[in-house]
Parts: C-alpha cells; sequence; structure tokens
C-alpha cells in the first residue's frame, strides 16, 4: 500500500525552518516560523530545523543549517509547534480570571438565594416567643415564595449558566452592570431588614413574610432586566457588517443589532468559521512571486553623490531623506517606462494552470466512479454465499482506496489542496461515503472546493488566539463607520460597520373596485 | 383645449358631392376620432387630447379629392351640424345620410406654409 509515502508527502511538503528562538533553560519565549512549499515530492527535503528544545544553542547552527540530510534528529514538524505555543498559552493564567469571575458568581448567587430563607428564619432563631403565630395568609405567602424561588433558580440557570462561548478582553459590560446592580438592592434590603426588623424585633410575622416575598418579586423582575439587556437588546438588525480578509479579499455581510465591538467580533468569528473558505497560504504564493520580481527589476545605484556617514539629525539627515525620495521616484518612473510582459506571463500561466486542473479532475472523477463500482452494500442472500468477503464500512474504504488514491493525490497537489487533507482524514471520509449510500460526486464534492474552516481538522486550521485591534474602545458600542481588525497569526479580517437606514414608510389605500379597464379605440371609416 | 390659435390654421369650406356607387353613397375619404377614441393615436393633430373627427385617407379620384379635402383636416361642421364633440358612430352616420346628396363640410387645416417647415424638421413659429 501507498500509506507510507503519502505519509511522507505531508512533511516534505511543509518544512520549517525555524529562524529565531529566544531560550530560558525551561520555556520557549517566542518562535518565529516560516514555511518554505515544496513542489516536487521526489527531491529530498532541503533544509533540516535546528534546536528546538536545547538549552544551549551549537556553536555551528549557522553553517549547517542548509545541510542536506534525510531526517534530522531535532526536527521539528508544524503540529510540535502548535503543541510548544499550546502547552505556553495554558501555563500562563489566563484561566485564573476566569474563576474569579466564577467564584464571584457563585457567591452573588448563593446571597440571593440564601437571603430571602435567612428573612424568614431568622425571627423564629433570634425572638421565637415574641412572634405572632403565622395564619393562613401568612402559610400560603410561604408557597408563593417557594415557587418564585424555584422559577428564579430555573431562570438563573438557563440564563447564565451556560458553558462559556469565547474569552473577551474587556469585563462585559451589562453583566457587571447587572450584578452591581443585585448586589446594590440586596444589600439595601438587608440594611432596611437589619435597622427596622431586626432592631426592633418585630413581632409581627405576617409583615416579615411579605417582605421576603416582596424581594423575590424585584429579583425576578430584575432577572426580566436582565434578559432585556443581555439578549433581547441585539436581536433586532441594527448594522450591517462586511468583513474582509486581507490575505485573498474574501469578503461577506451580516447584519448585527446594537452590541459592544467585543461581543460584534465574538459573533463575527463565529460567522468566519461557518462561512468563509479555509485560509489556504499555498494559493498566495504566486503574487507574491510576482511582486518579489517587480521589486527585484531595477536597482539604483548612486554614481556621484556620497551618503552620509550616519543618519544622524541635523543638516545631514535632510539629505540623506531627500537622496531617498528622489531614488524611490526615480524607481517609480524606471518601472512605469519599462516594458514590462508580466501580464503576459501570467495570462499564459493561468491558462495552462487551468487546463491542468480540468484534465487532473476528469482522471479523478473517473478513478473514483470505477472505485466505487468495486463494492456494493451487502444483501441478505450474499451473506450465506461468501461469509468471509464481508467488510465493515472502514475496510471497504481501506480496499478501494489505493485505485483512486494517485489521482487524488495529483488532482490536491494541482490545485494545492494537499495539505488540507490528511490520508486518515480522507479514508474516514470515504468510508463515510460508503456507509451513507453517497455518490462518487458526492464523495469528490469536498475535495473539489474549499470548505469552510470547521470542516477542516481542528489542529491545523482552528486559530487559538484571536487578537481585536480597534481605536475605539471595545467596550463601546457599534456605530456606523466604524472599523476594526481581528487578527490571527496567518491573516487578518478588516470589518468595517454600516447603519441600516430608518426608513419612512408612508401608506396608500386603493379601492379593490378600483381597478377597471377600457380598451383603447382608434377606428378609422371610410365614408 | 383647442391649441389652434398657436398655429395659424386656415378654414375651409368645401362642397362634396356624393358619388353613387351600386346601392351606396360614397364621399371618398376615411375619418378617425371621436369623443369615444384615444386621441393620443392621432397622427394629424397637434395637441394629443384632441377628439375631434379628422381626415386620414383620401381615395384618389373620388370626390372628396376633387373637392379639395386633404389628408389630416379637421372637420369642424357638417351642412351645419357641429362635429367637434361627437363620438366616431355619430359622426359617420352624420356624413353617411342617405337623403343628402351634398355635404357642406367647414374644416380647419394647417397652413401650407406652417405645414412645410413642420415637415422640414419642426420649429415652433414665431409670432
Amino acid at each position: 500500500m501507498q500509506s507510507p509515502t503519502v505519509m511522507d508527502a505531508e512533511e516534505e511538503d511543509e518544512v520549517l525552518q525555524v529562524l529565531e528562538v529566544c531560550e530560558t533553560i525551561e520555556e520557549i519565549r517566542e518562535v518565529i516560523v516560516t514555511t518554505i512549499e515544496e513542489d516536487s515530492h521526489n527531491s529530498p527535503p532541503v533544509a533540516s530545523s535546528g534546536t528546538g528544545t536545547k538549552p544551549s544553542q551549537d556553536d555551528n547552527w549557522g553553517e549547517t543549517t542548509t545541510a542536506v540530510t534525510g531526517t534530522s534528529e531535532h526536527s521539528l514538524s508544524q503540529e510540535d509547534i502548535v503543541r510548544i505555543t499550546k502547552d505556553l498559552e495554558d501555563s500562563v493564567g489566563l484561566d485564573c480570571r476566569r474563576y474569579f469571575t466564577l467564584t464571584l458568581a457563585v457567591i452573588l448567587g448563593l446571597l440571593v438565594f440564601l437571603t430571602p430563607l435567612a428573612f424568614l428564619v431568622l425571627p423564629y432563631i433570634l425572638w421565637p416567643e415574641k412572634l405572632q403565630t403565622c395564619g393562613t395568609a401568612c402559610e400560603g405567602l410561604f408557597i408563593s415564595v417557594a415557587f418564585k424561588l424555584l422559577i428564579l433558580l430555573l431562570a438563573v440557570w438557563a440564563l447564565f449558566f451556560r458553558s462559556p462561548r469565547a474569552g473577551l478582553p474587556r469585563v462585559f459590560v451589562f453583566r457587571a452592570l447587572l450584578a452591581v446592580l443585585v448586589l446594590l438592592f440586596v444589600m439595601s434590603y438587608w440594611l432596611f431588614y437589619g435597622v427596622r426588623i431586626l432592631d426592633t424585633q418585630d413581632e409581627n410575622y405576617q409583615g416579615i413574610v411579605q417582605y421576603a416575598v416582596s424581594l423575590v418579586d424585584a429579583l425576578l423582575f430584575i432577572h426580566y432586566l436582565a434578559i432585556v439587556l443581555l439578549e433581547l437588546r441585539q436581536l433586532q438588525p441594527c448594522f450591517s457588517v462586511s468583513v474582509m480578509r486581507s490575505t485573498d479579499g474574501e469578503k461577506r455581510h451580516y447584519n448585527l443589532g446594537q452590541l459592544s465591538i467585543q461581543r460584534a467580533a465574538l459573533a463575527i468569528l463565529e460567522h468566519y468559521y461557518c462561512d468563509f473558505p479555509v485560509h489556504n497560504p499555498a494559493l498566495l504564493s504566486a503574487s507574491k512571486s510576482r511582486a518579489a520580481k517587480h521589486l527585484a527589476g531595477l536597482k539604483v545605484y548612486n554614481v556621484d553623490g556620497e551618503f552620509p556617514a550616519s543618519p544622524a539629525d541635523g543638516p545631514g539627515n535632510n539629505a540623506a531623506a531627500g537622496m531617498a525620495h528622489s531614488q524611490s521616484r526615480a524607481m517609480i518612473a524606471a518601472a512605469a517606462r519599462r516594458r514590462d510582459t508580466s501580464h503576459n506571463e501570467l495570462y499564459y500561466e493561468e491558462a495552462e494552470h487551468e487546463r491542468r486542473v480540468r484534465k487532473r479532475k476528469a482522471r479523478l472523477v473517473v478513478a473514483v466512479e470505477e472505485a466505487f463500482t468495486h463494492i456494493k452494500r451487502m444483501q441478505e442472500e450474499d451473506q450465506k454465499k461468501t461469509p468471509g468477503d464481508v467488510m465493515d464500512p472502514r475496510e471497504a474504504a481501506q480496499a478501494i482506496f489505493p485505485s483512486m488514491a494517485r489521482a487524488l493525490q495529483k488532482y490536491l497537489r494541482t490545485t494545492k489542496q494537499q495539505h488540507c487533507h490528511s490520508m486518515e482524514s480522507i479514508q474516514q471520509h470515504l468510508a463515510f461515503c460508503i456507509t451513507n449510500n453517497m455518490t462518487p460526486k458526492a464523495f469528490l464534492e469536498s475535495y473539489l472546493s474549499a470548505g469552510p474552516t470547521l470542516q477542516y481538522s481542528r489542529n491545523h486550521w482552528l486559530a487559538r488566539q484571536w487578537t481585536l485591534i480597534s481605536e475605539a474602545s471595545v467596550t463601546s458600542g457599534l456605530s456606523d463607520g466604524s472599523i476594526f481588525q481581528l487578527k490571527c497569526v496567518d491573516f487578518s479580517l478588516v470589518v468595517t460597520t454600516k447603519k441600516i437606514p430608518y426608513i419612512q414608510m408612508s401608506e396608500e389605500y386603493i379601492d379593490p373596485k378600483s381597478h377597471k379597464f377600457v380598451l383603447r379605440l382608434q377606428s378609422e371609416t371610410s365614408v | 383645449m383647442d391649441l389652434t390659435y398657436l398655429f395659424p390654421v386656415e378654414q375651409q369650406r368645401i362642397e362634396i358631392k356624393k358619388l353613387r356607387q351600386g346601392e351606396n353613397l360614397i364621399l371618398g375619404f376615411s375619418i378617425g376620432g371621436g369623443i369615444d377614441q384615444d386621441p393620443g393615436q392621432n397622427p394629424f393633430s397637434d395637441d394629443k387630447a384632441d377628439k375631434g373627427i379628422y381626415v386620414t385617407r383620401i381615395t384618389p379620384g373620388g370626390p372628396a379629392d376633387a373637392a379639395n379635402l386633404r389628408m389630416g383636416d379637421k372637420i369642424m361642421q357638417v351642412n351645419g351640424y357641429d362635429m367637434t364633440m361627437m363620438t366616431h358612430d355619430q359622426a359617420r352616420k352624420r356624413l353617411t345620410q342617405k337623403k343628402e346628396d351634398v355635404v357642406r363640410l367647414l374644416v380647419t387645416r394647417k397652413s401650407l406654409e406652417e405645414a412645410v417647415k413642420t415637415s422640414m424638421g419642426g420649429c415652433y413659429p414665431r409670432q
């Protein structure tokens, strides 16, 4: 089987070169990584990578970086880098902020639930003999308190006890405000209780029970306020945001309600993972090489002037700046006059690539269709005939995979998607399609076009950390014309907001009987 | 609204003797227009809201041709009866009375000079 060679292809294609590693004894502080794309899978890997985890740097590191070897013992692949950064983040105390807010919330919740019970129980503990007996109305109020507390418990569980979707940079303003409001509210009730009831040792127990009931009612109303502020207010769409990816210009538009910038960013990221096709850095290499060619085309030599000794401040600096200005202007003018034929090359290259892709796709489709004809679902009567050849979906997939593996691999290389799909994932997908009675076309669809990021394996394509870059404060609300960026390691998403306009509508009444028609007459009669 | 005051128009009195053809008395022209018709389709009227009766065709060599009736003339009166507020059918009946041998028409037409000017590229006349 071809599995070992196909497995190695992944590593051959992405060979990392670790440029700079600043190390302490035990931790890795900063890793700058570039990936070098390797097109021909037959040549041996070119670069070996340097020291990842050794505490001291090798003296000959500079000279041996480009040695041609097989696999060196200290090579790092991308999975290792990702794992190292994951460990780094987990060890730093990002969790303690989450635990802090969790403990605060638990304390507040306990305070809120135990307060009415305390109001009811304390008189019995402190001055039982002076208390009036609890009559019928008073005992009815006990039931009311019990059920309202139960409803409040369920409501708070439904609204607040959900697993957090994300960690946002700043505190969630509305939640903080609500927590402060609840705290103040309960504190003021305790204050009143302490002064007017505990100190004077009031005997009217029904009044005390009614006081506790009013507290629970008010808490239910505060919960209603929480629902409106946290959930309902942003449902109505107010802004249309356009999200554009910086590397390839993929653009989508979403409607959002009145949200703070950080919550809007969270909503946009969740949409990003579902809607945007996966970011494929291999597709950008062509334009980068063209840009490099443009830059490398011209060189400026200063023939008769002198470079100033150092770029110090003073009059010398002006001369240097002036020279730099004139150099760049000369370059632009020369580039404009040069007869550039790179557009020609681009056109023919793209036509050729298109043709190649279509040819490989045709071969792939034929190979897959043929492979699918080799297996069929087992019927009852077949079971009696050949009991030995029965396979489960995974084995069936492994049986037919070799006949299409080569065509699929070539197609993925031509469309530069080969690092998105590992052999294991392809076989899994094949087993899945066989189990669900899919046609070969349905199996191929996920390889012919790039799907959303969620479709691919989580380790590779879900960015661990996003940074929100914004000129306005991230807890301020969205407004018309606000622009912010969401940056991850490979690219950034630029978000612009536009307000949905205010629409003034008027009505016009049409009587249903007013729809009448006549024929247009133009007759000509001869007399 | 009658816009004839804007353009020089001639009023002509035309007398047509009806010709007997078999059982019928014919005049040799065709009319179009009427208050029950669509005035926008009238190619001869200047004001496209004019619902008057217009001469749309003249049979060459017929009695109307001999009497100098022209295509595009608007028929204002027939034998003293006003034709400006008539339906198409009423106008036809008035022209084809079997008892009358002669019809005397009062027609308006745009003057020749004006007709030449407009046919050569449409400019408004100087007052």
